[in-house]
């Protein structure tokens, strides 16, 4: 049922290249979809959506193609899977009716934003003493916006994003026909955390890189990928640890530019400003055909300028707290905030959890050296009992 | 890219883009030559054959990071006298031999990578060395070398016109952007590949079963060059008629399918004649030593066609053909799909199964599965066709590369028909791979001599250059 889902026209584009690639496999050590490929004699709607988030879009496969265009085969597995991956995004989406966001993902992401920080600063002129506004705080938000009101909104708009996420992620695990997820040990898991963490995938099998933006193999896409990743988690750990300030010891932002969630937060800032610089430039530097599709781009690039803005928003606000820009820079920076929290189950964040996923999927494979993955209700026995 | 080489006067001239040819080109310009190569594709469609291979032969004496065990000279050289019957040449096969083992390090410090052995191999990891990404990675990778070094690489640039003198070659003329150019050298590497996308040449050999030849790599291979060179005072090597050629599935584009239209089936099942009549022991040795003859043999089958014939129990063990098999769950209904006569390939079929000896069936080695009162024999992996489904794969003789080429000498110097070798002339690769190879064909030493031959061409070249400059 829900594997049906993917039966679009992606997925039997990727099935006619999967056929060939699985013909040739002179890109088996570029990355882990091609060993994976390997264990297929065929290929199910279900088998192909884990093999598109198996996909990190590196570009090797595309640069070493015999068979690329102009080639009459007209093999991109790049682009393919990109288009395949969004088709998985909608088909995991919860609610279902929100899937639709990732058709037009930079639209989605935009007026999200918009809304958010309008919101926000609707909310501030209605609400909020013109003097609490535009005062000098000593760098106090709270006397903008009152903790308790944060905790409510973020925590309520919070727990929506993790339910969606959670569940998102269950219906992914259904939809590429994966086996229940106990049969995947401890091990599997930390392979696949392993080769996720230090994006084992973006090295295009070699010392050199992958091949990305151009066929000159390249270390740059997996560092401001890093960048941006590390540079996020360090921005949830200064959170996260400014909670543990709060509840376990009493200790009210704001806190000093060397404390622990400052150094954190701005230190992950940087990367976040960094990182999707970075990405974004080399994203227009792609030579060849293109290996992503509209829909894949505008979905990193959503993320991208969201995270930016985070990051800038956030950096200003701590540089210019003492001033009585506070307010102001307060409401855009959590109204920017508010927009990241809400795209996170429709946006291009969800790749981190799906990959993930796949990954596992593939360790588990990998370890039992036979297919689990794509089975399910959509996968044909017959070929597959054959294979095994 | 095109137009690049503004000038036209060159310490050394390479014909011909692939492996050789690059490999030529950065030796020459690592001695601190200019060097330009003159490239008949366009950029995609760069490097001739090497585009579509994906490892090379090399021996080595001791494990190295990409080669398990050891390969030494002596089985190396026996392997090669054994698919070519004897029909090489002695001193340039071991010179290949003994160099292939400097082959893997010489690329990789040029850019190129190599991998593990993995499941699509057919089993080489002791002796041969596989390209990370495949030959286009490898050509891109010996691209940006020589680029980096400042050679002139010309895409599309069509060599017309050989300067020659006396065995003497004072440049080429190339038509590149419509405009014919003449190119001079102080010496002049050619590399640029057998004639076996010419289908009009392959028909002087072949009669009209060339036109049932598909061409599995490059289609501009069409030997101009190797003709000029023939023509005008150069020894020929090499029987005409031979080339590395391979049973590929029927339904591969003409030129350029590659490795993708490979049916590696065979030896699991039978293959049987446009009369529905076996032709040839489908188990006569392992597939990877036996692949290479299956071409010729087609080739010489009634309409240059063969049709293998397996039962669901073959399924999974091979590798899966791009094209869907013809599927029945009858065996006459199966003779009806790939259009051979019912009852005789009914007929062949059960005179096979009632031949079949039951053994312990064993496909990673020679097993006892074999026939008896059958003639030809399937001497191992005999299983009777029994078990519905059953499939067809129609299969059509694919050309890789012509052996017919110029004889050269241990400096990679081009012989003249007087047997002397030319000064300034050299040659690499196909277009002289027929010095090593007589007939028949061994697994991956197609880029081993245009990998070594291409360096001592290089080597020498520019060492004539700088001597006369």
């Amino acid at each position: 049922m829900l594997q049906t889902l993917l039966n679009t026209e992606s997925a039997a584009e990727a099935e006619r290249i999967m056929t060939i690639c699985n013909a040739c496999r002179y890109c088996e050590g570029h990355c882990a979809v091609f060993p994976a490929m390997t264990q297929r004699l065929a290929f199910t709607p279900a088998d192909l959506g884990y093999l598109a988030n198996l996909c990190h879009n590196c570009g090797s496969c595309y640069h070493h193609c015999q068979y690329a265009d102009p080639h009459e085969f007209n093999v991109n597995v790049p682009r393919t899977m990109a288009a395949l991956r969004v088709d998985t995004y909608e088909a995991a989406a919860w609610p279902r009716f929100l899937g639709r966001s990732f058709r037009d993902n930079g639209t989605w992401t935009a007026v999200v934003t918009a809304l958010a920080v309008a919101l926000f600063l609707l909310a501030a002129a209605l609400f909020i003493e013109p003097a609490a506004l535009f005062g000098r705080h000593e760098g106090n938000f709270y006397a903008v916006l009152s903790h308790n009101v944060m905790v409510t909104v973020f925590g309520g708009v919070a727990l929506f994003v993790l339910a969606a996420i959670v569940i998102g992620m269950v219906r992914f695990w259904r939809l590429v026909g994966a086996p229940p997820i106990r049969e995947a040990g401890l091990r599997d898991i930390a392979v696949a955390l392993h080769d996720a963490l230090t994006l084992k995938y973006l090295r295009g099998g070699s010392d050199l890189g992958c091949t990305y933006p151009s066929e000159a193999p390249s270390k740059l896409r997996r560092l401001f990928h890093h960048l941006t990743f590390y540079g996020f988690l360090l921005c949830f750990a200064a959170t996260s640890v400014g909670t543990v300030y709060h509840y376990g010891f009493g200790w009210v932002a704001p806190y000093g530019y060397l404390s622990l969630p400052s150094l954190l937060g701005t230190l992950g800032g940087l990367g976040l400003l960094i990182g999707p610089v970075g990405l974004m430039i080399l994203k227009r530097r792609v030579t060849g055909s293109p290996i992503e599709t509209e829909a894949s781009r505008k979905l990193d690039e959503g993320l991208l300028v969201l995270l930016f803005l985070t990051a800038l928003t956030g950096l200003l606000l701590t540089a210019l707290r003492g001033s009585e820009l506070l307010g102001v820079l307060l409401l855009v920076h959590l109204g920017v905030v508010m927009a990241l929290f809400l795209s996170m189950p429709y946006g291009k964040f969800v790749h981190g959890f799906y990959r993930l996923q796949a990954l596992i999927g593939f360790a588990l494979e990998q370890r039992q050296g036979r297919q689990r993955m794509g089975q399910g209700e959509a996968g044909t026995s017959g070929q597959r009992q054959a294979a095994e | 890219m095109n137009g690049a080489a503004k000038q036209t006067a060159f310490d050394v001239l390479v014909v011909g883009g692939g492996n050789a040819g690059l490999s030529a080109a950065i030796v020459a310009a690592e001695a601190g030559r200019s060097v330009c190569l003159l490239e008949r594709a366009p950029r995609f469609y760069r490097g001739g054959n090497s585009r579509h291979t994906r490892n090379l032969r090399a021996m080595h004496d001791a494990p190295t990071s990409v080669l398990t065990d050891a390969y030494h000279e002596d089985e190396y050289y026996e392997d090669l006298l054994r698919v070519t019957k004897g029909k090489t040449t002695e001193p340039l096969a071991r010179l290949t031999i003994r160099e292939s083992c400097n082959s893997v390090d010489w690329l990789e410090q040029r850019g190129v990578r190599f991998q593990k052995a993995l499941s699509g191999t057919l089993h080489l990891g002791r002796t041969n060395a596989f390209f990370m990404g495949g030959g286009r990675a490898l050509v891109n990778a010996l691209c940006r070398h020589a680029e980096a070094l400042g050679v002139d690489l010309v895409y599309e640039a069509e060599v017309v016109d050989l300067h020659l003198e006396d065995g003497f070659c004072h440049g080429v003329t190339a038509e590149v952007d419509g405009r014919r150019r003449d190119f001079t050298g102080r010496s002049v590497v050619f590399a640029a590949g057998g004639f076996q996308a010419n289908i009009d040449w392959l028909r002087e050999f072949w009669g009209d079963a060339a036109d049932n030849f598909l061409i599995r790599g490059t289609p501009y291979n069409t030997g101009e060059v190797l003709r000029q060179l023939l023509d005008r005072g150069v020894q020929q090597i090499g029987d005409p008629q031979q080339c590395h050629a391979v049973a590929i599935d029927g339904r591969a584009p003409k030129f350029d399918g590659g490795i993708c239209t490979r049916v590696d089936c065979v030896s699991l099942g039978i293959v049987v004649n446009a009369k529905a009549e076996r032709f040839y022991d489908e188990g006569e040795d392992f597939w990877p030593k036996r692949y290479a003859i299956w071409g010729r043999l087609v080739a010489g089958q009634p309409g240059q066609i063969g049709h293998v014939v397996i039962d669901q129990k073959a399924i999974g063990l091979f590798m899966p053909p791009v094209f869907p098999a013809e599927k029945a769950d009858s065996i006459e209904e199966l003779a009806g799909r790939i259009g051979l006569d019912r009852q005789a390939l009914a007929k062949t079929v059960a005179d096979y199964n009632a031949a079949v000896r039951d053994g312990r069936f064993d496909h990673t080695e020679l097993d006892d599965c074999h026939t008896e009162g059958l003639n030809p024999p399937k001497t191992h992996w005999a299983r009777r066709i029994d078990t519905p489904p059953f499939y067809a794969y129609t299969l059509k003789p694919g050309i890789t590369f012509t052996y017919l080429g110029v004889a050269v000498d241990e400096k990679a110097r081009v012989l003249m028909a007087d047997g002397r070798p030319s000064a300034n002339m050299f040659a690499a690769g196909e277009i002289m791979a027929g010095n090593v190879l007589g007939e028949g064909y061994l697994a991956g030493i197609g880029m081993t001599i245009g990998g070594v031959f291409g360096r001592i061409a290089g080597e020498e070249a520019a060492r004539y250059a700088s001597n006369v400059a």
